[in-house]
């Protein structure tokens, strides 16, 4: 049976989410024992598993408050199926260029192995990207904004057809009314005066890749002659954020085995001047710096230390946003979104280098994925298709998870990696995704109560 | 209520007959692009 709905405990607040409603309750100790019995028409079972605990009255008392929200469908809400929007003809929402397979790093981690994704270094040509611009008009049907990523390897070291590309994103808008919105991942090394200008000219959004503190990053994220970086893309990082005011980028860094104590990261990032932050597990199998089963009690450890941390510098006037725990629990998307996913291989997909269309970025490479090219269109409908029914409620782990709603069914090139299988979702990636998501629910629900009183 | 404080406006019900517009972002969540994962999107309409 799917869960209905999920408790827990997260830096000692005690919270309870139904899951078919969303709604987010912050409950007493009591309440919570009861819900280890109670299952909406049970009273009597539960005063009588409780009652050497707590006074009678009292556990009358919260039941008859489960019961006004079981009545306003805030506690045990029925299911949700799937929502008619799937059967819909897919539309294209997005694409994911890979600029440039080719990296000025040598970054551990990497998924596209050092920027070549096992393949030869490669840049893309201005014909290449424009065309996959064209194909994404011709696909994205009524929809009126769509997202363009410039990724890489490292896509600074084509700046010339980033420009190109760019240009021609903006004489098409003005052709057709689309409204594109760009953004560009970089590791900062060739982060210069000129470049600079044109991302703040174009408004284009930037994610900025560190690792937090200069060990850390040095470690990971060596250049070609396996030097340290931070020293050198700190200062670019910086100049790059102040000249937007502060705004318009994201600076992101990657934890492995080497940092679980990786709040330390964060807060590095927030002291170096930056305060639009994420981190993330690193994703890899049978390598040193791998996260595995055995580390997950250390790393919910540090998720709630983070919590904390977050929630004191907050407190000070010094506060973050940290994009794991940014939620907004009233007005997020609808069911038929949180159910679809990332939307890889069908509302999304990566352009490679040489105009060849892959699921997402992390498939680039992974040859059986291959789904056609922006010249020829999709030339294998199989895999759009499977992927686009690759939902939440196709997945047999995710049908029945409590976090279904908010994870939407991980990533599916985890799932491939891990298991030869889309359907199949990553436990590590899972068990990491539910301790995060606990971890926003609280922040959330503290920052909610302190407006309330204020 | 004494026991319980409910902190949110929850909407997803509602959005069952509502949703479906496709107007939002696709959600990546892998670690190299923090897009967006979609519990921490909001709704475009
Ligand atoms: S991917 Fe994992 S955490 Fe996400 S909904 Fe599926 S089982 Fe739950
Ligand atoms: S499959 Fe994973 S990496 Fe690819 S778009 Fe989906 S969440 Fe992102």
């Amino acid at each position: 049976m799917s869960e209905k709905i999920h408790k827990f405990i997260q830096n000692g607040m005690y919270i309870l989410l139904d899951v078919n409603s969303g709604a987010v309750h912050v409950i007493d100790k009591m309440i919570y024992d009861i819900m280890d019995t109670f299952d909406g028409t049970n009273d009597d079972d539960v005063v009588l598993s409780l009652r050497d605990k707590y006074d009678e009255a009292e556990l009358r008392e919260a039941l008859s408050e489960l019961h006004e929200l079981i009545k306003i469908k805030e506690l045990f809400a029925p299911d949700i199926d799937v929502p008619p929007t799937f059967s819909d003809i897919g539309i294209v929402k997005s694409l994911c260029l890979m600029v440039a397979h080719d990296c000025n790093l040598r970054c551990k981690y990497c998924f596209a192995d050092t920027g070549d994704f096992g393949g030869g270094r490669e840049l893309m040509s201005a014909e290449v990207g424009e065309r996959a611009i064209d194909y994404l008009i011709e696909h994205m049907g009524h929809r009126i904004h769509s997202e363009v990523d410039f990724f890489g390897g490292e896509p600074l070291m084509n700046m010339p057809v980033v420009r190109r590309i760019t240009e021609h994103v903006r004489k098409r808008e003005k052709e057709t009314g689309k409204v594109f919105k760009l953004t560009l991942t970089t590791n900062g090394l060739m982060l210069n005066e000129e470049n600079r200008k044109f991302f703040n000219d174009n408004n284009i959004s930037l994610v900025l890749s560190l690792d937090g503190r200069k060990e850390t990053h040095d470690r990971m994220r060596p250049d070609a002659g396996w030097h340290g970086t931070y020293d050198r893309v700190l200062p670019n990082f910086q100049k790059m954020v102040a000249s937007r005011d502060g705004k318009n980028y994201y600076l992101r860094g990657t934890y492995t085995k080497y940092n679980l104590d990786f709040t330390d990261d964060v807060l590095s990032m927030a002291d170096a001047g930056f305060d639009i932050l994420s981190i993330e597990p690193v994703v890899a199998k049978d390598m040193p710096y791998a996260i595995g089963e055995s580390d997950l009690p250390r790393i919910y450890e540090e998720y709630d230390r983070l919590v904390e941390a977050y929630l004191a510098r907050h407190r000070e006037g010094k506060g973050f946003f940290f994009f794991h725990f940014n939620m907004d629990l009233s007005n997020g998307p609808c069911v038929a979104k949180r159910l679809a996913g990332c939307g890889a291989g069908h509302e999304y997909m990566a352009v490679a280098a040489n105009g060849d269309l892959y699921p997402c970025h992390q498939f680039v490479g992974r040859e059986r994925y291959r789904l056609g090219s922006v010249f020829e269109g999709v030339t294998d409908d199989k895999w759009p298709e499977y992927f686009r029914h690759s939902h939440v409620l196709n997945k047999e782990k995710c049908r029945d998870c409590w976090a279904r709603f908010f994870c939407s069914g991980g990533c599916h090139a985890n799932a491939d990696l891990f298991h030869d299988d889309i359907r199949e979702p990553y436990e590590v990636g899972c068990a990491i995704q539910k301790k995060r998501l606990e971890c926003a629910l609280m922040v959330q629900a503290v920052l909610a109560m302190e407006k309330e009183q204020s | 209520m004494k026991h319980i404080k409910t902190v949110n406006k929850p909407n997803l019900q509602e959005s069952v007959k509502k949703g479906g517009c496709g107007e939002c972002q696709a959600s990546c969540q892998s670690a190299c692009k923090t897009s967006c994962t979609v519990g921490n999107q909001v709704c475009e309409k």
